[in-house]
């Protein structure tokens, strides 16, 4: 059944200014990347005279955000690959597998997605400062995936609780090992949930501030949202600037959300929590 | 009638912990022993890098429940929640009756656009706010000075009575799309014949969505008090980036108070038992919603 053309225009109307609401601050930031820092001040939301990339460029070099840019995309592959990996594993354990003790073994991992990393950065870092990886990108990387597989494991047992039994049973009478199953049976169909998953994951880590701000102090091991909040002490009046540092560190996740955004809304109201 | 089991026969029963363990040691070791590890330090008198660390019992706890500003930022916590929780719910749930029951062309578009604020780092989203709350030239005063409205361009970020409201305003500018886009997709589980069956009974609007459309939304309910609660209570990056607490303490929440205690002040044991307290807060907090997402499902049985 579908709305006659007159009711469905108040509800037209509603959505836009509710998405506008939204829209506009996002806009704004966006054109003033583009403006020189006079033009910022003559008025919000005119458009710039010249669409320059100048701002990015001296934000990149300048900035050095080339340099931020690459430790996050380091830190991100490298969390997203081995939390999906170690998850899958889990979650299948959990899902598919014998395992004595999964009754207090769930609530325990469970314990993990709900604490804040405010609640574990102090240990957190004397543990890493006591092996001695305290700057370096492993700090970063560690500690996320340990946080990361808590939601995957949920995740991706979820999953395999939900696969039909008789693909599982039919495989082992094949002969397949369990190992087999989970890889050339399983996986295949496991696509979604594993997409929605890396999403998550990637959108997780590349955010992340708190971790990034303590773990590193070496200015060349900086991920981008931590460059982006020293930038912004340092060049607090320089809008252009701060506007296009602040697009270099939102644009990777915008594309991945805009890509995948059926996996990524179908996570988000899975319960998955914006950090 | 036999036990459902996963084990299969000639299998060790084992099996499973083979898998969980390369997970479950990287979990434990960099998640849940930091867990302990900061419970155990709350007990204690530390600077984090001396060798003198003096077990003082509750003390920590003690001066915790008596510090007027540990208070003062557990309120400003409570009041992140009205506005990253209790406000995009609201204008979820309200705009989700006004709009749904019946698919709208084109909302996938509407969707993309409002589920926008969840992806950007919240870095970011300091950063477009403190431009767009800025005294002389961002865009809120702007158009106050614009309708003539001069005397209220204030300096919101800076302002003792306005910036925890404008912090918390941009909370609920990045939430409230996620309840929207939450909501409608629930209410489009609820069978039209409740509706239908209502009208017939002369339910007005105001009684269908009290009687149908909020029973009906339950489990969304749920998910967005938990996932939105959570946020208020975490909240670190924003405050980080807009005011650091400031002006003053009005806009100090607890995330930070702890960041500040242990890198600031060096005082170790005291920002593990606020970390504590935070933890368990959040805990009870998730569990309690849990349990009242579970019963409402045993009653819809």
């Amino acid at each position: 059944m579908k709305y006659p053309w007159r009711n469905l225009l108040p509800r037209y109307l509603i959505l836009v200014v509710f998405m506008l609401v939204v829209l506009v601050p996002i806009w704004g930031m966006f054109t003033s990347a583009f403006k020189t820092s006079t033009e910022v001040m003559e008025g919000p939301f005119s458009l710039p005279s010249v669409w320059s990339l100048e701002n990015f460029e001296q934000a990149w070099r300048v900035g050095r955000f080339n340099i931020f840019f690459k430790n996050s995309v380091l830190v991100a592959t490298a969390v997203v690959i081995s939390s999906v990996f170690l998850s899958t594993l889990s979650g299948y354990a959990f899902g598919s597998l014998p395992l004595p003790g999964k009754n207090w073994l769930y609530p325990l991992i469970l314990i993990g997605y709900m604490v804040p990393f405010e609640a574990v950065i102090i240990p957190l870092y004397n543990l890493l400062d006591k092996i001695g990886i305290t700057d370096t990108l492993w700090a970063l990387i560690l500690p996320q995936v340990g946080l990361s597989v808590s939601f995957g494991t949920m995740w991706m047992s979820s999953f395999f609780e939900n696969t039909p039994r008789e693909l599982t049973d039919a495989a082992t009478i094949d002969g397949c090992s369990r190992w087999q199953t989970l890889w050339y049976i399983l996986w295949p169909i496991a696509k979604p949930a594993v997409t929605t998953l890396v999403v998550l994951i990637f959108m997780w880590t590349w955010n992340e501030f708190l971790l990034a701000l303590v773990m590193v102090q070496n200015e060349t091991l900086r991920t981008l949202p931590v460059g982006l909040a020293f930038f912004q002490g340092k060049y607090t009046a320089n809008i252009p600037l701060m506007a296009a540092g602040a697009i270099i560190v939102a644009l990777p996740t915008i594309l991945i959300y805009i890509l995948f955004q059926r996996f990524f809304i179908r996570g988000m109201l899975g319960g998955a929590v914006k950090g | 009638m036999a036990k459902v089991t996963n084990k299969y026969p000639g299998e060790s029963r084992w099996k499973g912990w083979l898998y969980l363990l390369p997970a479950l040691l990287v979990y434990l070791l960099f998640t849940f022993l930091p867990i302990l590890e900061t419970i155990r330090n709350s007990f204690y008198q530390w600077d984090g890098f001396s060798q003198n660390r003096v077990w003082i019992g509750l003390a920590n706890y003690a001066e915790l429940f008596s510090d007027p500003k540990f208070h003062n930022a557990l309120r400003n916590n409570l009041v992140f929640v009205i506005f990253y929780s209790i406000i995009p719910i609201l204008i979820g749930l309200f705009l989700a009756s006004l709009l749904s029951r019946r698919p709208i062309p084109g909302f996938a578009f509407f969707r993309t656009a409002l589920f926008l604020p969840q992806v950007i780092s919240m870095v970011v989203v300091g950063v477009i706010w403190r431009w767009m709350f800025n005294p002389t030239f961002g865009p809120i005063n702007s158009f106050l000075r614009l309708v003539g409205l001069e005397q209220f361009a204030l300096s919101w970020l800076g302002d003792f009575t306005w910036a925890l409201t404008a912090v918390g305003s941009i909370g609920t500018w990045v939430q409230y799309g996620f309840t929207m886009v939450l909501f409608l997709a629930g209410m489009q589980h609820i069978q039209e014949e409740y509706y239908e069956a209502a009208s017939l009974d002369g339910a007005g609007a105001y009684k269908q969505f009290i009687h149908i459309t909020v029973p009906g939304l339950r489990a969304e309910i749920a998910v967005a008090l938990v996932t939105t609660i959570i946020a208020a209570l975490r909240v670190f990056d924003l405050v980080y980036t807009t005011t650091r607490g400031g002006p003053g303490e009005s806009t100090m929440v607890t995330g930070f108070l702890i960041y500040r205690a242990a890198f600031t002040t060096n005082r170790i044991g005291y920002a593990a038992a606020i970390a504590t307290v935070l933890t368990i807060i959040i805990l009870i907090i998730s569990l309690l919603i849990r349990r009242f997402q579970q019963r409402g499902n045993e009653e819809n049985a």
